[in-house]
C-alpha cells in the first residue's frame, strides 16, 4: 500500500476544464485520507475547495508544469501519483513527467491505469490502431503530423470531414470541413492546439447519434458501465456544448447493449483502472456505430454522470486505483450493496450548457466542435418535459423555453436562421419555430436532432397555445407536470395563478437503484408528476443555503468555495445543512458531503416549495454569488427568514440609486454618474464631467454591455451600433476616473469589520474578475489604505451588515467608491487564502454566532499578511473563435489562479505561469501599443531588451524595439519565433489579426501595460533568484517578508 | 380512458388507460430495466404478472419489427407475442425509431393487454418493496365503486404460488430449430422458453429440439441423438412441477451435458432435493451484480426470479455464484458431472450481454471438455 501520494489539480477553470476536477480530486482526496494515506496537492486554482487543508495534507499553489511538479516531488518524495483527477491538464502533464523520467528517478509510482494505456487512449494514431487490434469498429480515418498530409488523407477519406486534435482540451482545434478550401483554412490553427503536433482527420458522420458510457473496471478486469449519457445533439456538437440526456433515450436494448459492450472493449484495450468515458456515434438508421474516442481519466461526463446517477465515479476511481476490486467496495448509497452494479434511474436528467458569447466581440456563435460553452446545468424530473423546462431555467438567461422569447414578435426566417446557425439553447429556437408551423419532419432534416426530442417540444408548445385558448384546471395540472413554472402559466393564461388550485409539488430521493431498496440518501429533487413524498419532514434545527447555480462569466467555482466551506462551519455549529444548488460540475452538489442536497432550480418559486417543506429556521442567500443574492428581498417579502445581512440592506446595496444616496449621506466620495434616457441626455452628462465616460446600457443591441468612451464621437457610435437608449431602455453614465483600482473582502458582524485589502495591477477600467490582483498592496499610500478601510467600517455599521461583503474602490488623490457587495466575492478565497483565514467561518461567526472572534467593536481590523499573494485571470480566448482579446470594464476570464511567495516578483511569476498557455519567453517578445500606454510598455521593452530578449514591436507603434510589420508578426508567430506577446488597450482596427494569431497559436499574450511592466521586472528577478516551492502552510506557519515596500512594513507593524 | 390499478392490500391507483380495455389479474412485480420493455412485455416468465416499469418513460422507441431476425428468430421479442396480463408506466411516449412498426399502445391494443400511465411507479415499488409482492388487477374503462370492489374481491382470492403459468407457455408439440450450420444438437425441455436463450444457442450451432415441459427429455435426448439438454426459464412456482422435478432427476442420473437458465436451475435444485423459497419482492431487472465463486469475477446480469435456491438444501449441487447485494444463490453446478445452471439469464435480453459466456460454457461441457469447470 502507498503512504504518500501526489495528486495533480486541474489549474484555472477555462473553457473544456472547469469545477468538475474540484469535485473529482475532492473525492479522491477523500478516498485516499480514509486509507490513512498522506495527499500532497498540486494546483494553483486558488478558488477550488480542494486546495485546502481540510482536504489535502499539504496544498501547493504552483503552476502545473514539470518543473514545479518535480521540484514538488523532490521535495516531498510521495511514492504514488495520481493523473486522473485534475482533466487534460494533469493527464498531459503527468505523461510529461513520466517521460522526462523524473517518476521512475524519484520511483513515483502511477497510480490507477498505466502510462501506456493513457497513451493508447490519448494518442490519435495509437488510439486507432489499439482499436482496430481489438476488433473494435472506428470511422475511416488518419492521423497526421502536418497540413499537407493532413489535407490528402481527406482527400483520401473523402469530405466532410471532422478533424481531431491529439493530446488536447474542450475539443481545441477541431473542426469540420465540407471541402479543401474550409480545411485548408483551419488546419494549422488545429496544429497549434495539439501539445505533440497531431491531428486526426476523420469521415464526419453527420447526423449520427452520440452516445457516450462511463466504464468503471478494476485490477482484476471487472467492468461496470456506470451511465449511459445520450446527446440531443447529432455528432459534431462538442459533448460539452452538446444537451446531454440521461439515461438514454432513443436506443433499444440491442443498441444500448451492442454499445455498452463495446465501451467495456475499449475500457478492457487499454488497460483501465479506474474509470474512463467512451464517446460512440451510432447510425440513426441501423446499428451500425463506430468507436470515436475515449478518455481514461474523470472528465466533465463523469462528473455529470455521478451526479446523474448517484454512483461516486472519482471516490470508486480512486479506490480502483489504490488496488481495490469492484466487489470490495460497497454502493455508498445503500451501504450494504455493492459498488459492482449499474444505477438503474427512476428520473431523467437533462444538461444543458451555458454559453456567453455575446461578451466577445465577433465570437462565432455557430455551436460546433469546439467547446465555446462555460458552464452547465442538471435538471432532473420524473419526465423529460419538466426536465428541459427547469434545465432552461436554470441557465439563467432570465428567459425559459417558452417564455419571453418564445412570444417576441419575430419572422419565421429569423428563427430558422439561428436553427440552420445551430446557435446555443436549441429548444428555444425550435419551440418557436414550431409555434411558427415549422414541422418536426423539417427541423429534424436541418438539425439532425431525434423527433423523439422535437415531439417533447412539441407537446409543451401544444399545452402553451392550449393555456392561452382554454386553461382549464386539468391543463394546469398537466402544465405543472411538465414543468411549466407559476410565472410562465401566469403569462400564458395573463391571470394570477392562484385563482386556479395549484397541484401539489413532492419530493423524490435520487437512489441509484429506482427504490429496489431501502435507501437512506439525502440527494433530493422536486416534481409535481408523482403521488407522494419520499422523505418526511423533519424537525430539526436546519438551515437552506443557496448555491451559485450556474457558472457563467463571473461565477465559477470560488461561489461554490464559499458555499461549501459556509456550509461547512454552519454543520459544525449542529445544524443540518440543506444545500440548494443544481451545477453538476460542483463539489457542494456531491450528495456524500451535505446532510442534505436539493438538485433544483433556485428561483423564487422553488425556494419557497423548499422552505415550506423544510421549515429551516433560515436561508443564507450570501454565499452563492449574485443568482442566490437577488432573491434575498424577494424572500423576505415573503416571510422567508433570511440569515446574515438583511434583504432591505442588499436591495440598497444593488440598487444604484439608493446607494448612491447612501453614500451622499454618509459623506463618501463615488465617480459621478447618471441615469440618462436620451442621446442628449448622455452627451450632456458626458459634456459636463469630462471625457472619458462609462456607460451601462440596459438593452445591448450587439458586443459589449460596458464601454468606456474617450470622446463624443466614440460616444455617439457606440449608442447608436452597440446599445439602445430610450426612456424604456435608460443608460447609466458615470465619470471614468484615471486611477488605481483597489478592494477589500471583509466580514462584519454589525459592529466590527475584519478584512483583506487588496491592490490591482492593472489600471481602473478593466474589471475586478480580470485584474491581477495583489495582496499586500505595493502602490496604494497608507493614507488611502486607513480611507477605504474606515469606508468599509462605515458602511457595514451603517447597513447593518452581517456576514461577508466586499468593496471595490477607485483611488488616485481620492477614495471612491464603485461597488459595494453584500455577498460573498469572487476573490474571498483568494483572500482567504492569501492569509490563512477562512472568511466563511469568519461568516458564521458573525451570522450563528453573532460576534467575530477576532477584532475590535467600532474598529476595522486587517487580516495580516504572511507573504505576497498574487491572483492570476484565466481567459479561454483560444476557444472564443473569432473574439478579440482585450481588457475592458466587462469581465471576460473563465477562470483564475493564484501563487504566494516572500517576494512580489515570485508570487506573480508563479502566477502569471500558472495560467495556460503562459510559459517562460526563451529568446523573442513582440510589445507594441498605441496611446496613451506606450509609455510603460516602451520602459518594459527597454527592461527586456536589457535581460538579452530580442524585442520586436509593430510599426508606428513603440520606438523602441525592432519594428516589424503586422503581416511579419503573425508570419513570425506561425514559425514559432516569438515567444510572447504585450500590449495594451483596444485597438481592434488595427491589431485584430495580431492578437487573435497569438491566441490561436497558444502564443501567451499580456493586455496590459502595468502588468507588461511588472512582469518584466519579475523576469529580471527570475535571473537572479530561484522560485519558491512552499506548502500553503510553511508560509502560515510564519511571517517572513524580505524587502518589503516600506507602506507594507508599517501595516504589519500598526498590527 | 380511465384506468385502475388495485392491490390486495386495497391500495386503488387511478391513472390514464392505455391498450386495450378491460380487467386483467396478475402479482403485481416491478423490473428496474430501463431499456428492453419489447423484451420485457414478451418474456414468457411474466405470465400472470403485472408489470411495473421503475422508470418511468416508456414507449420512447415504438415496437421493433417482428421481421428483424436472426437464425428465424425475431431479435427484439422474447416471444411472439405480449405475456404480460398488464402493464403499469408513469409516462407514455411517442416513439421515434427506425425499427419501430407501431407505437407502444397500438402494440398493447392488438395484443388485447391493458395499459396504465400516469403512475407513480416509484411509490408503487417502494409499496412492494416493504409489503412483499402482491395480487393484483388492472382495470381499463370506466368503472363503478362497486364494481372495482367486486374487482378487488377477485383479487384476494387469487393466489399466483398455486397456479401452474408453466401450461400457458409450454409449447402443446415439438418445436425444432435449425440454423444453417449445426453441428449439435440440444433437446430444450421449454417451460416457456425466451428466443434469447434460443439466439444464444443457435448462435453457437445447435440445432434445438423444443420439447413441451411434460415430455421425457431423457427419452427426446436419445431420440433425437441430442448432445446435450437444455432446462428453461419459466413462469411461476417451479415445487408445482412435480413431473419435471422427476424427470430432472432422470437428466441428473442419466449424466447428460445439462444447463439450466432461472426456472430450469430451480427444477434442478429441488431435483437434487433441495428447497427453494419465494423472495419478498423479487429479482427484476438488468443491473444485478454477481460473483463467480470458483473464478473470484464480478459482473452484472439480468435478473428475473420470484423464487431462489436454498444453498443450505442442496444435495449433491455446489453454489456456483451468488448476489453480490443479498448474496442468494445465482448459480449452482454438479460437481462429478456435466451439469450447471444460472438463476440469472446469461442471455440477458434485455440486458447486458456479460454473461454470454456461461453457453460457451455449456459447449465446452458437451464437448466433454470436464476439465473446464
Amino acid at each position: 500500500m502507498f503512504s504518500k501520494v501526489l495528486i495533480l489539480g486541474s489549474g484555472a477553470i477555462k473553457i473544456g476544464e472547469a469545477a468538475e476536477f474540484d469535485y473529482s480530486g475532492s473525492q479522491a482526496l477523500k478516498a485516499l485520507k480514509e486509507e490513512g494515506i498522506e495527499t500532497i496537492l498540486v494546483n494553483p486554482n486558488v478558488a477550488t475547495i480542494q486546495t485546502s487543508h481540510e482536504m489535502a495534507d499539504k496544498v501547493y499553489l504552483l503552476p502545473l508544469d514539470v518543473k514545479f511538479v518535480e521540484e514538488v516531488i523532490k521535495k516531498e518524495r510521495p511514492d504514488g501519483i495520481l493523473l486522473g483527477f485534475g482533466g487534460q491538464s494533469a493527464l498531459s502533464l503527468g505523461v510529461a513527467l513520466y517521460e522526462s523520467g523524473i517518476l521512475d528517478k524519484y520511483s513515483v509510482k502511477v497510480l490507477g491505469t498505466p502510462i501506456e494505456g493513457i497513451k493508447k487512449a490519448l494518442d490519435r494514431e495509437r488510439f486507432r490502431e489499439t482499436m482496430i487490434k481489438a476488433g473494435l469498429p472506428i470511422p475511416p480515418s488518419g492521423a497526421a503530423k502536418s497540413a499537407e498530409e493532413a489535407i490528402e488523407i481527406a482527400e483520401k477519406i473523402g469530405f466532410p470531414v471532422i478533424v481531431r486534435v491529439s493530446f488536447n482540451l474542450g475539443g481545441r482545434g477541431s473542426f469540420v470541413a465540407w471541402n479543401k478550401e474550409e480545411f485548408e483554412n483551419y488546419i494549422i490553427r488545429a496544429f497549434a492546439q495539439s501539445e505533440i503536433g497531431e491531428v486526426l482527420v476523420e469521415k464526419y458522420l453527420y447526423h449520427w447519434k452520440e452516445i457516450e458510457f462511463e466504464v468503471v473496471r478494476d485490477k482484476n478486469g471487472n467492468a461496470v458501465a456506470v451511465a449511459c449519457l445520450e446527446n440531443f445533439d447529432p455528432m459534431g456538437v462538442h459533448t460539452g456544448d452538446s444537451i446531454v440526456v440521461a439515461p438514454s433515450q432513443t436506443l433499444t436494448n440491442r443498441e444500448y447493449q451492442i454499445l455498452r459492450s463495446a465501451a467495456i472493449k475499449v475500457a478492457e484495450a487499454i488497460g483501465l483502472v479506474g474509470e474512463c468515458n467512451v464517446q460512440l456515434a451510432l447510425n440513426p438508421k441501423s446499428e451500425e456505430f463506430y468507436i470515436i474516442e475515449t478518455n481514461p481519466r474523470m472528465s466533465r461526463s463523469s462528473a455529470l454522470a455521478s451526479k446523474v446517477t448517484g454512483y461516486p465515479l472519482a471516490y470508486i476511481a480512486a479506490k480502483l486505483a489504490l488496488g481495490y476490486t469492484l466487489d470490495e467496495l460497497l454502493n455508498g448509497v445503500t451501504g450494504v450493496t455493492t459498488a459492482a452494479f449499474e444505477p438503474s434511474l427512476d428520473y431523467v436528467v437533462v444538461k444543458v450548457p451555458r454559453w456567453d458569447l455575446e461578451k466577445f466581440e465577433n465570437a462565432n456563435k455557430r455551436i460546433n466542435s469546439e467547446m465555446k460553452s462555460i458552464g452547465e446545468v442538471m435538471a432532473i424530473g420524473r419526465n423529460l418535459h419538466e426536465a428541459f423546462q427547469k434545465a432552461i431555467r436554470m441557465v439563467d438567461i432570465g428567459d425559459e423555453l417558452i417564455g419571453e422569447y418564445y412570444e417576441k414578435d419575430e419572422s419565421l426566417e429569423e428563427v430558422m436562421k439561428r436553427i440552420r446557425n445551430y446557435e446555443p439553447y436549441m429548444p428555444m429556437h425550435i419551440a418557436k419555430a414550431l409555434k411558427l408551423g415549422v414541422s418536426v419532419d423539417e427541423i429534424y432534416e436541418i438539425t439532425g436532432i431525434d423527433r423523439f426530442y422535437l415531439y417533447i417540444i412539441e407537446d409543451l408548445v401544444r399545452v402553451a397555445e392550449e393555456l392561452k385558448r382554454n386553461p382549464t384546471e386539468e391543463l394546469i395540472s398537466e402544465a405543472k407536470k411538465l414543468g411549466f413554472s407559476d410565472k410562465q402559466i401566469e403569462r400564458l393564461v395573463d391571470k394570477k395563478l392562484n385563482e386556479f388550485k395549484k397541484p401539489k409539488i413532492f419530493v423524490k430521493q435520487i437512489d441509484t437503484l429506482a427504490g429496489e431498496f431501502p435507501a437512506k440518501t439525502n440527494y433530493l429533487y422536486m416534481t409535481y408528476d408523482a403521488q407522494e413524498n419520499d422523505i418526511p419532514h423533519m424537525e430539526k434545527p436546519k438551515v437552506l443555503v443557496l448555491g451559485a447555480g450556474v457558472f457563467r462569466i463571473g461565477v465559477s467555482v470560488e461561489f461554490d468555495w464559499a458555499v461549501v466551506n459556509f456550509a461547512n462551519s454552519a454543520k459544525k455549529r449542529g445544524y443540518e445543512v440543506i444545500v440548494l444548488n443544481y451545477n453538476p460540475e460542483t463539489v457542494s452538489t456531491d450528495w456524500d458531503i451535505n446532510d442534505k442536497l436539493y438538485f433544483e432550480e433556485i428561483t423564487l418559486e422553488r425556494v419557497l416549495d423548499i422552505y415550506n417543506f423544510e421549515k429551516p429556521e433560515g436561508v443564507i442567500a450570501f454565499a452563492g454569488g449574485q443568482l442566490a443574492n437577488s432573491l434575498a428581498k424577494k424572500l423576505e417579502q415573503n416571510g422567508v427568514r433570511l440569515l446574515g445581512t438583511r434583504g432591505t440592506s442588499v436591495d440598497v446595496a444593488e440598487n444604484r440609486a439608493k446607494f448612491s444616496k447612501l453614500l451622499e449621506d454618509l459623506g463618501i466620495k463615488q465617480p459621478p454618474w447618471t441615469t440618462a434616457r436620451s442621446v442628449k441626455e448622455v452627451l450632456k452628462f458626458a459634456e459636463e464631467v469630462g471625457y472619458p465616460v462609462m456607460i451601462r446600457p440596459s438593452y445591448v443591441l450587439s458586443g459589449t454591455a460596458m464601454k468606456v468612451a474617450y470622446n463624443e464621437k466614440e460616444l455617439i457610435e457606440y449608442l447608436s451600433l452597440a446599445a439602445k437608449v430610450s426612456p424604456e431602455h435608460p443608460v447609466v453614465v458615470s465619470k471614468f476616473l484615471d486611477a488605481m483600482e483597489a478592494e477589500i473582502d471583509a466580514v462584519s458582524d454589525g459592529k466590527r469589520v475584519v478584512g483583506v485589502t487588496l491592490e490591482h495591477v492593472e489600471k481602473a477600467g478593466v474589471h475586478s474578475g480580470d485584474a491581477t490582483m495583489v495582496t499586500p498592496y505595493r502602490y496604494l499610500k497608507p493614507k488611502q489604505v486607513k480611507k477605504m478601510q474606515e469606508i468599509a467600517l462605515e458602511l457595514a455599521l451603517a447597513l447593518g451588515i452581517r456576514g461577508p461583503f466586499n468593496i471595490q474602490f477607485l483611488v488616485n488623490n481620492d477614495v471612491y467608491v464603485l461597488e459595494l457587495n453584500l455577498r460573498t466575492s469572487r476573490s474571498m478565497p483568494f483572500s482567504s487564502k492569501a492569509r490563512g483565514v477562512n472568511l466563511m467561518e469568519l461568516a458564521a461567526q458573525a451570522v450563528f454566532d453573532g460576534k467575530l472572534l477576532i477584532g475590535e467593536d467600532y474598529k476595522y481590523y486587517e487580516i495580516p499578511p504572511k507573504a505576497f499573494a498574487v491572483k492570476s485571470p484565466q481567459f479561454s480566448w483560444s476557444q472564443l473563435q473569432n473574439a478579440y482579446p482585450f481588457l475592458g470594464p466587462e469581465m471576460r476570464s473563465t477562470g483564475e489562479v493564484a501563487a504566494l511567495g516572500s517576494e512580489f516578483e515570485d508570487a506573480l511569476l508563479k502566477s502569471w505561469l500558472s495560467v495556460k498557455p503562459n510559459k517562460m519567453p526563451e529568446k523573442s517578445v513582440l510589445i507594441y501599443g498605441y496611446g496613451k500606454e506606450k509609455e510603460k510598455l516602451s520602459e518594459t521593452a527597454k527592461i527586456l531588451e536589457s535581460l538579452g530578449y530580442e524585442v520586436f514591436t509593430l510599426e508606428n507603434s513603440l520606438s523602441i524595439g525592432k519594428p516589424i510589420s503586422k503581416e511579419k508578426a503573425v508570419a513570425l508567430m506561425k514559425n514559432s519565433k516569438i515567444d510572447l506577446v504585450m500590449t495594451s488597450g483596444y485597438a481592434k482596427d488595427r491589431d485584430y489579426k495580431v492578437r487573435r494569431t497569438a491566441v490561436d497559436l497558444n502564443v501567451p499574450i499580456v493586455l496590459d501595460a502595468n502588468l507588461a511592466y511588472e512582469l518584466s521586472k519579475a523576469l529580471s528577478w527570475v535571473k537572479e533568484n530561484e522560485f519558491e516551492v512552499k506548502e500553503l502552510s510553511e508560509y502560515y506557519g510564519k511571517i517572513k517578508l524580505r524587502n518589503m515596500p516600506t507602506p507594507i512594513e508599517q501595516l504589519i507593524q500598526s498590527l | 380512458m380511465k384506468a385502475y390499478l388495485l392491490l390486495e392490500d386495497g391500495t386503488v391507483v387511478e391513472g390514464k388507460g392505455f391498450g386495450a380495455d378491460g380487467v386483467k389479474f396478475g402479482e403485481v412485480v416491478f423490473t428496474t430495466a430501463m431499456v428492453g420493455y419489447p423484451e420485457s412485455l414478451t418474456d414468457p416468465s411474466y405470465k400472470g404478472q403485472i408489470l411495473v416499469m421503475t422508470y418511468p418513460l416508456i414507449g420512447n422507441y415504438g415496437v421493433p419489427s417482428k421481421e428483424i431476425k436472426e437464425n428465424g428468430i425475431p431479435l427484439h421479442y422474447e416471444s411472439d407475442k405480449i405475456q404480460v396480463e398488464g402493464y403499469v408506466i408513469s409516462k407514455l411516449m411517442r416513439p421515434s425509431h427506425w425499427a419501430s412498426e407501431m407505437s407502444l399502445d397500438e402494440w398493447l391494443k392488438k395484443e388485447g393487454i391493458p395499459g396504465i400511465e400516469g403512475v407513480d411507479t416509484r411509490a408503487l415499488v417502494k409499496k412492494i418493496r416493504e409489503k412483499g409482492v402482491m395480487m393484483g388487477a388492472l382495470a381499463v374503462g370506466d368503472y363503478e365503486k362497486e364494481e372495482l370492489e367486486r374487482i378487488m374481491r377477485k383479487v384476494r382470492k387469487l393466489s399466483y404460488d398455486e397456479a401452474n403459468f408453466v401450461d400457458k407457455v409450454t409449447p402443446k408439440e415439438i418445436i425444432i430449430h435449425e440454423p444453417k450450420k449445426a453441428d449439435k444438437t440440444v433437446v430444450v425441455v421449454d417451460c416457456g422458453i425466451k428466443y434469447g436463450i434460443l439466439r444464444e444457442v443457435l448462435k453457437r450451432g445447435f440445432k434445438v429440439i423444443r420439447i413441451p415441459y411434460t415430455y421425457d427429455p431423457v427419452k427426446a435426448f436419445e431420440e433425437f441423438n441430442a448432445d446435450g439438454i437444455f432446462l428453461s426459464n419459466g413462469p411461476g412456482n417451479p415445487a408445482l412441477l412435480k413431473t419435471l422435478i422427476e424427470n430432472a432427476k432422470a437428466i441428473i442420473e442419466y449424466n447428460a451435458p445439462t444447463m439450466g437458465i432461472c426456472l430450469g436451475s430451480q427444477i434442478l435444485a429441488l431435483a437434487d432435493g433441495g428447497e427453494v423459497y419465494k423472495l419478498k419482492y423479487g429479482h427484476r431487472g438488468i443491473n444485478k451484480p454477481v460473483k463467480d465463486l470458483k473464478t473470484g469475477k464480478a459482473f452484472v446480469t439480468t435478473q428475473n426470479h420470484g423464487y431462489a435456491v436454498k444453498p443450505e438444501s442442496l444435495n449433491e449441487f455446489k453454489v456456483w455464484m451468488i448476489n453480490l447485494d443479498d448474496k442468494s444463490v445465482e448459480g449452482i453446478y454438479h460437481p462429478n458431472k456435466p451439469i450447471i445452471a444460472t438463476q440469472f439469464h446469461p442471455e440477458a435480453s434485455p440486458g447486458p450481454l456479460d454473461s454470454t459466456w456461461v453457453f460457451d460454457l455449456f459447449v465446452k461441457l458437451i464437448k466433454g471438455d470436464a476439465h473446464v469447470f
